[in-house]
């Protein structure tokens, strides 16, 4: 049994590379609907918000099933979601304005609900350097301090998704409940 | 009409032959006989508009390059069955549009209800090809098929009382499903123009696009299309127009009035409060290709800048 699980966990990269092969295809395949650039961006903006939501509910399913054989994966979901969130941010630049940054600076000024995907995206990418085995024996304590930033950079993250929206809130309303469960899960054990 | 343009066109060249040559042209794109002149209805077959009756409008600029019609036909805000651009294509069809009345009343001397063949025997139809512009951040040129709304409206003899119009989308919730479950919005949809904004020239009552009868979702049978307002001023399946005293309460406006005012010009230097208005996606443009930047009332300025002199537009947006 330990060692089927342990090649599933091997496999886990793939599992993660995913999304990003369909997005590929769905490109190839001119599957994106009439505002493919928007559609791609989306995509790649729900992806990372799902891996956030996968790297935090690591801890609290650890601790209900006793078992500590995923802490390796949370490191793994956590670079995921620094790769997809990444993107995200590369396609609004690039895909989407080509790097004229006269349009980005004053669409970012403007736009509110950008501020706070600015905000969790500077978090996640911190995070994302400091994920490796070298930065945490360097930054000692400071560690743990600096990646508890990763529930702001959640709830920032479903605010932003949130603010821009002018029809239906179902989606973002999913993974606000999802947070919610998670913070509280932490604030409780703690 | 009178519309100025950036190239200005003198009257002498919008010549009859240039129209007839247009009209052949339409004519064997899609395949059509000749049809007679005077035909009582411009419905002539059921899927198509009889396109004998239109001509296009040289006086506007024609430089402007449609977007493919299939983009423009799957991807419509249509809250009245979802709040998903994709799915509105599918849902609208079970709509029923025949037959088709419109009331026009209020401030007018001949207040009635018109059947929609009566009211398009009288109009000679137009193409004219105009931006669009979604309050959402994205465009589309589009070459609808429609009229001059002030034609209509001098059909009904407004009153000199007559200050604003009201503008009101059928109630049809056994086949609008968040007309039947209430959702979000205040149905019926209502939306509204001042009586000038409404008599100006480039206010259209479209029927058709792309040289066709409008689609279900994009607006059938007739829906309003003011090019230099944000798209959800363009309020589709008209049932009723009503000519008031006073400025109606618009759907968006009363849903979220800090968001959505009553004039709703495109404006790139006035941000909605939760995203900026400075540019756009233009549909059809590839990846790579940036947003296109956003002109002040679309681009029309020209033609009806003169409507909001001597008015702040960031206080009446």
């Amino acid at each position: 049994m330990n060692g089927l699980i342990k090649s599933l966990l091997a496999l886990t990269p793939v599992f993660c590379s995913l999304p990003l092969l369909f997005l590929g295809f769905d490109i190839a395949s001119d599957n994106l609907g009439a505002n493919p650039i928007q559609a791609l961006h989306i995509r790649l903006g729900d992806w990372s918000l799902r891996f956030l939501c996968i790297t935090l509910a690591i801890t609290p399913i650890q601790a209900i099933t006793r078992w500590r054989g995923m802490t390796e994966c949370r490191q793994l979901f956590g670079l995921y979601t620094f790769f997809y969130a990444s993107l995200h941010v590369l396609v609004y630049l690039f895909v989407d304005h080509n790097f004229m940054w006269s349009l980005i600076i004053t669409d970012i000024i403007e736009s509110p609900y950008i501020w706070l995907g600015v905000l969790a995206y500077i978090i996640v990418f911190l995070l994302g350097l400091t994920s490796s085995k070298f930065a945490m024996k360097t930054l000692g304590k400071n560690w743990k301090k600096l990646h508890r930033w990763i529930y702001l950079a959640s709830v920032a993250s479903v605010i932003h998704y949130f603010w821009q929206l002018k029809g239906n809130l179902t989606e973002p309303l999913v993974y606000a409940i999802i947070i919610v469960l998670l913070l509280s899960f932490r604030l409780l054990a703690s | 009409m009178i519309i100025k343009t950036k190239k200005l066109i003198s009257s002498s060249e919008i010549t009859p032959p240039e129209i007839f040559q247009e009209r052949r042209k339409f004519i064997r794109m899609l395949g059509l006989t000749m049809v007679g002149a005077n035909i009582p209805s411009a419905f002539a077959s059921e899927d198509k508009i009889s396109l004998a009756n239109i001509f296009r409008n040289t006086a506007l600029d024609n430089s402007l390059k449609s977007t493919p019609a299939e983009l423009v036909q799957n991807y419509t805000n249509y809250y009245e069955f979802t709040f998903n651009k994709d799915d509105s294509t599918k849902l609208a069809q079970s709509m029923v549009i025949d037959p088709w009345s419109v009331e026009i009343s209020g401030e007018v001397e001949k207040p009635q209800v018109y059947h929609l063949e009566d009211i398009l025997s009288k109009q000679t139809l137009e193409e004219r090809i105009y931006r669009f512009r979604c309050v959402e951040g994205w465009s589309m040129v589009v070459p609808w098929v429609g009229f001059s709304l002030s034609n209509l409206l001098k059909i009904a003899q407004p009153l000199s009382t007559a200050q604003f119009v009201k503008f009101t989308t059928i109630q049809q919730p056994e086949t609008m499903p968040n007309q039947r479950d209430k959702k979000m919005l205040e149905f019926p949809y209502v939306e509204g123009l001042r009586i000038d904004e409404a008599m100006h020239p480039l206010t259209l009552l479209a029927v058709g696009m792309y040289g066709e009868t409008l689609p279900k979702q994009n607006g059938a049978p007739l829906r309003l299309v003011v090019p230099w307002k944000y798209g959800f001023k363009s309020i589709k399946a008209i049932v009723k127009i009503e000519l008031l005293k006073k400025p109606p309460l618009t759907t968006w406006n009363k849903s979220a009035p800090q968001e959505y005012g009553f004039y709703a010009n495109v404006n790139p230097s006035v941000p909605h409060p939760r995203w900026s208005q400075n540019s756009e996606r233009l549909l059809g443009s590839g990846f790579f290709t940036p947003r296109r930047q956003t002109e002040l009332f679309n681009g029309y300025g020209e033609q009806i800048a003169s409507l909001y002199q001597d008015m702040d537009l960031r206080h009446f947006f």
